[in-house]
């Protein structure tokens, strides 16, 4: 500590600390080449190597071990892909799934977000510590919570729809006894249970963002906008989102990124691979490659036209961020 | 009246939030006949540690035990921490303290494979794995992991070490200190409360992980947690009230060491864009 004192004051002493000039300094290089040989290794290696074993045919691991021949079959796996109308149903799938999740996410993060900047302290500290809860959650026993409370026998769900006046329910749903009703059944409501985990998941991460955000705008904003008669709708568009676009710009590419590659949820809550009806893009490649007969060149291309649209989302990303280190 | 409804409200969404987390607790301190009688118990009205010690003593797996995955699942974790913290500390200088050619790129890049999607890399790493012998051993899950958690660890601890003031090692390099030493005995202490942050993260990741894990590795002996569960969970009839302890014995390390470092986790992902 005292070398530290003694540092600073030589420090003070001096109005420009002398800096010895070097030619080429090699030491920024030498400490970034571990997380260069790492990151090449581990993660662009990979997605050159992903792209490269779309296009041969690959369905054996003694292939991926070298022992036998990669037969190159071009641009044969897409073509058998986008030939597939199941491809058609997957897609279908992806991107209806991410549009519905995204919009919830924010909207319910957003609203929250406001919420919290406007409740008494004590009450915003006991809410926003609730809702970490749901964020710090693994996504496998969040789910598998999930599955629990719509279990077919003693579930809360099923319960809940078995307290209904048998009448309403009946006219409702034309079925009074919900014991034994399968809620992962129905491609529709399976769906419907994914977003309920997705968006109980990842609206935290939005609603602590916004409100990240909120604490920055100056209050007297607010107050003007309030003495002008401005109610909170009006008051949120005219004055909070535009101040926060940067923020919402963000939050809504980082959240379409993640919900176009749901995995663990899905897994979880189909227990496995076999629900086809249900598959996306992730989950389809996977499935393709590793479920046995194994077809690894087959599940590479699809995870390029994963990859591919997320390319063009990270675009955005890249983007948008730069521009506001600039701005700062 | 205004203040009745958004505390209503706050309510709703907290109970939203947290009643998840409540019910997994809930449901593993309850004896098997209150989980599967018809009418749910809000509470146990008879709360037992049977499920905790069915997880403990007896088998998850025929002839493995939860604390053999609980073993594997920390070594992994642990080994993926120590690795990536170590070498985003080196990098995070490098990108903190030193402006050269490439630092920008560098930069550029860091953002850019954090959006890869891992989902897209199994089928190439399996490759690389497979090629390498490390098929069904704990240190291919070490080395994914370590990939995954890099980047964002170097973008976090950036930050740390941009806030430790420059002149104190300008001042110990006039005092006569080499790089080492400054690096050691100045830099090294004051980023330490940093660098654990940035451990958490990469240790959720590691612990969390599941696609992987369940593609690298074959033998029981060697599953990390994650894909213990699964299987645990995904038999036939479901024994609620183990799975509901052995998911509340998952969960609750990763829940204390997410609220310790939440607040970085914010500024981290929207970097640049909320200004403090």
């Amino acid at each position: 500590m005292s070398l530290l004192l003694k540092g600073a004051e030589a420090a003070a002493a001096r109005e420009t600390p002398a800096r010895r000039r070097r030619p080429v300094d090699r030491l920024p290089y030498l400490l970034l080449l571990p997380a260069l040989a790492i990151i090449g290794v581990l993660l662009l290696w990979p997605l050159g190597q992903v792209v490269a074993m779309s296009f041969y045919r690959l369905n054996s691991v003694r292939q991926l071990r070298g022992d036998r021949e990669w037969p190159w079959v071009g641009l044969g796996n897409y073509a058998d892909i986008l030939s597939d109308p199941f491809f058609l149903t997957v897609l279908r799938n992806t991107v209806l799934f991410a549009a519905a999740n995204v919009l919830l996410t924010m909207v319910l993060g957003t609203l929250v977000g406001l919420l919290l900047n406007r409740l008494g302290r004590k009450m915003a500290t006991f809410v926003a510590s609730c809702v970490m809860l749901a964020w710090a959650t693994p996504a496998l026993t969040g789910t598998i919570v999930w599955k629990w409370i719509f279990d077919d026998t003693s579930g809360l769900v099923t319960w809940l729809f078995n307290a209904l006046p048998d009448g309403l329910s009946n006219a409702l749903f034309g079925r009074s006894d919900w014991t034994g009703y399968g809620w992962f059944n129905s491609p529709l409501l399976f769906f419907a249970i994914l977003t309920l985990v997705v968006v109980w998941h990842s609206f935290p991460f939005i609603a602590v963002s916004v409100l990240a955000g909120l604490k920055s705008v100056p209050s007297e904003l607010h107050e003007a906008a309030r003495v002008d008669g401005a109610g909170p709708w009006r008051a949120f568009w005219k004055i909070t989102f535009p101040l926060l676009r940067p923020v919402f710009g963000i939050l809504i590419v980082l959240s379409t990124i993640w919900d176009f590659k749901v995995f663990t949820q899905q897994f979880v809550l189909a227990g496995g691979t076999q629900d086809r009806p249900t598959f996306m893009l992730s989950i389809y490649s996977y499935a393709e490659a590793f479920s046995p007969p194994p077809k690894y060149g087959l599940g590479a291309a699809i995870a390029v036209i994963l990859t591919l649209i997320l390319l063009v989302v990270t675009g955005f990303y890249v983007r948008m961020v730069l521009r506001q280190e600039d701005e700062s | 009246m205004k203040k009745i409804a958004l505390n209503g409200a706050g309510l709703l969404v907290a109970l939203f939030a947290a009643f998840p987390v409540y019910w997994m607790i809930s449901t593993s301190l309850k004896p098997s006949r209150e989980i599967f009688s018809s009418t749910p118990q809000p509470v146990p009205t008879h709360p037992t540690l049977a499920h905790y010690r069915e997880i403990l003593t007896g088998n998850l797996i025929p002839g493995v035990s939860f604390a053999d995955f609980f073993l594997n699942s920390a070594l992994v974790a642990v080994a993926t921490v120590v690795l990536s913290g170590l070498v985003a500390l080196l990098a995070a200088t490098a990108v903190a303290r030193f402006r050269f050619k490439l630092r920008t790129s560098f930069l550029i890049m860091l953002l850019v494979v954090q959006m890869i999607p891992l989902e897209a890399l199994v089928i190439p790493l399996f490759l690389m794995i497979q090629r390498l012998g490390l098929y069904n051993t704990l240190p291919s899950l070490i080395l994914t992991y370590l990939g995954f958690s890099l980047p964002f660890a170097v973008w976090m601890l950036r930050g740390f070490v941009a806030a430790v003031p420059k002149e104190l090692e300008e001042a110990a390099a006039i005092d006569g200190a080499s790089r080492a030493q400054i690096f050691r005995r100045i830099l090294f202490p004051l980023v330490a409360p940093g660098l654990v942050a940035t451990s958490i993260f990469s240790f959720i990741t590691a612990w969390n992980e599941l696609i992987f894990a369940l593609t690298f590795i074959n033998d029981q002996n060697r599953y990390t947690l994650p894909v213990a569960m699964t299987f645990f969970f995904g038999r036939d009839d479901t024994n609620w009230g183990p799975v509901m302890a052995a998911s509340t014995l998952f969960t609750l390390p990763v829940i204390i060491f997410f609220l310790l470092v939440q607040r970085r986790m914010v500024s981290g992902l929207v970097a640049g864009a909320v200004k403090g």
